[in-house]
């Protein structure tokens, strides 16, 4: 069995929970802060790709990387080097399909966030850079860690977008979703479900963490509470 | 150590205007709920921005819109007692104490931790975090950090409204001894005239965003200027009033009488104020100030007997009058003449 479907699916996903990680703190944090009109807007922009199909993400990205296209051409004439079609082409499909997970959860947990913390830390002589990651970022902490680890999940798992613009090349751009169908379009149905089965035990995985972590959150306040 | 505010701010439909200056002293800002306490608090730490105005504490100003000046919270030097106290959870005791220190890391810095958890004896919680802390210990840790922070003003916002009532007493006692260790401006928000009374020597009455001027808690016990400053001193009986045609005579339309009352009529009065407990029975015979009444309830209170009265002549609808006595006092049977005596009449503007 050729485990490269395997890494490089692993790769992809550790390279763009990093990029949705920042990107989605980021978002969070200063679309919270603007006027409600701007706020509105940016939240459907910054949400849509979660209910859009991976298709429609997968041709929107083509439609901008794509060698003839603006940037693609861009960066083919500057570069040398096409966007598309590579392994880590992948990784714009994953980062956009699953950055909405991040972003709603981080802005979720920020909007949690009692602002007299902010206010108590500022008002103390603190910067804001220390308020945000000596006070937001450890109170924010669970929200934030579940939200990564549903990115990384997600990422794990795309196949529509990652699929129109990576494609399948074994030994290449191959991940585990497209070579599970891959497998099955050519009749290999044995090692298709090898597969399957370590997809699940992977996603498995990643569910229990967040269980786990869920639950030493909670732990100490049902200690105080005897 | 002075400090002078003069705001305006527009939020939504509520209009922030307040003018007060005050030294070196504890000042009361009293108030309902929703007049624009901790709104003022606020644009004072530099956590809301006033519209227009000024803010000047010891000749440094902190906000003057003419100006263009606007400091942040972080210049301002000027410590902010939150109603939760706002301990940062994630952090120990000694790290929240620590987080208010301007010092570098060093000797110095740790010197100061320790000094200040030594006055506000905090040595058993060092290593807590704030929600293993009760209440006042949680309010000491608040302060102490606040003064490791070496503010020139400190704001206390409602500070006893997070704790349980039988707590109070004793933390507001341990409150007043902790800022005697400061020596600066203190501005003290409650809605509580009881605590401001036992705790602040001037008082700035609020009434939906407006201030009234400042005067000395006394005065506004034994004499408020408004319906709503008579109503923060504990004025329970609150009617109009009109020149009654003599000096020194007042006509009650709402309770169908004339009264006599010690304080001189001035423009602009529209209400009288009375206290219940200053109410009393009339004695046989007695006639000056005397109100015939209709007993309309009884209710024991905790440590008084509360009677609402109707007066005889007053008109259908109008306000009753509220009388405090003693519990155990022989209740009259039907009608009760009472006496309000001349000086317990507060005159009010509207």
């Amino acid at each position: 069995m050729d485990w490269f479907p395997l890494l490089n699916s692993l790769r992809i996903a550790a390279i763009s929970t990093v990029v949705i990680f920042f990107a989605g703190i980021l978002a969070a944090y200063y679309i919270a802060k603007l006027p409600p009109l701007l706020k509105g807007v940016l939240d459907v922009v910054m949400t849509l790709p979660l209910v859009l199909p991976p298709t429609v993400v997968g041709y929107l990205l083509l439609r901008l990387l794509g060698p003839t296209r603006p940037i693609g051409a861009f960066i083919l004439e500057h570069f040398g080097t096409k966007m598309v079609m590579t392994w880590w082409s992948a990784i714009f499909a994953t980062v956009v399909v699953a950055f909405p997970l991040m972003y709603r959860t981080a802005r979720g947990a920020f909007e949690s966030f009692d602002r007299d913390l902010a206010y108590a830390g500022q008002t103390l002589g603190r910067s804001n850079t220390w308020v945000f990651w000596r006070v937001r970022m450890p109170c924010c902490r669970q929200g934030i860690l579940a939200g990564t680890v549903l990115a990384f999940a997600r990422a794990l798992g795309e196949y529509g977008a990652t699929s129109m613009i990576a494609g399948y090349t074994p030994g290449r751009t191959a991940t585990i979703s497209t070579t599970v169908y891959q497998l099955w379009r050519t009749d290999n149905d044995a090692l298709a479900l090898r597969w399957v089965l370590v997809n699940i035990a992977i996603s498995a995985v990643v569910l229990l963490a967040v269980n786990l972590l869920e639950r030493r959150s909670k732990a100490p306040r049902r200690k105080e509470a005897v | 150590m002075a400090l002078t505010v003069e705001i305006e701010k527009n939020y939504g439909s509520f209009h922030l205007n307040v003018f007060f200056e005050t030294g070196w002293e504890v000042l009361a800002l009293l108030g309902a709920s929703g007049c624009g306490k901790s709104l003022t608090l606020k644009c004072i730490a530099g956590i809301e921005k006033p519209d227009r105005g000024r803010i000047v504490l010891d000749g440094r100003v902190l906000y003057d819109s003419e100006k263009r000046i606007c400091l942040p919270p972080q210049r301002r030097r000027v410590g902010y007692l939150f109603q939760q106290y706002a301990l940062f959870p994630n952090m120990t005791v000694e790290q929240n104490i620590a987080a208010g220190i301007r010092l570098r890391r060093g000797p110095a810095r740790k010197r100061r931790v320790q000094e200040l958890v030594e006055r506000f004896h905090l040595e058993d919680t060092l290593g807590k975090l704030p929600r293993q802390l009760s209440g006042g210990q949680q309010q000491r840790v608040a302060l102490g950090r606040i003064l490791a922070s070496e503010p020139e003003v400190i704001l206390l916002d409602e500070p006893f409204s997070a704790l349980d009532s039988y707590l109070k007493w004793q933390l507001e006692m341990e409150l007043k001894e902790l800022l005697s260790l400061f020596h600066g401006t203190v501005l003290w928000v409650s809605h509580d005239r009881g605590e401001a009374y036992r705790n602040c020597g001037r008082v700035c009455v609020l009434e939906e965003g407006r201030s009234l001027p400042v005067t000395d808690m006394e005065t506004l016990m034994a004499a408020p200027a408004t319906c709503s400053a008579a109503r923060l001193a504990g004025y329970q009986n609150l009617t109009p009033v009109r020149p009654g045609g003599a000096p020194g005579l007042l006509s009650l339309p709402e309770w169908g009488c004339a009264l006599r009352c010690a304080q001189p009529w001035r423009e602009g009065v529209t209400h009288i104020g009375l206290r219940a407990e200053a109410i009393r029975p009339a004695r046989e015979g007695e006639r000056e100030n005397c109100l015939a009444c209709d007993v309309v309830s009884v209710t024991e209170d905790v440590a008084a007997r509360v009677l609402v009265l109707r007066p005889v002549d007053a008109p259908p609808g109008a306000t009753p009058l509220w009388m405090e006595r003693p519990k155990g006092e022989p209740l009259p049977a039907g009608g009760l003449p009472v006496h309000i005596p001349p000086e317990s009449i507060a005159l009010l503007e509207g």
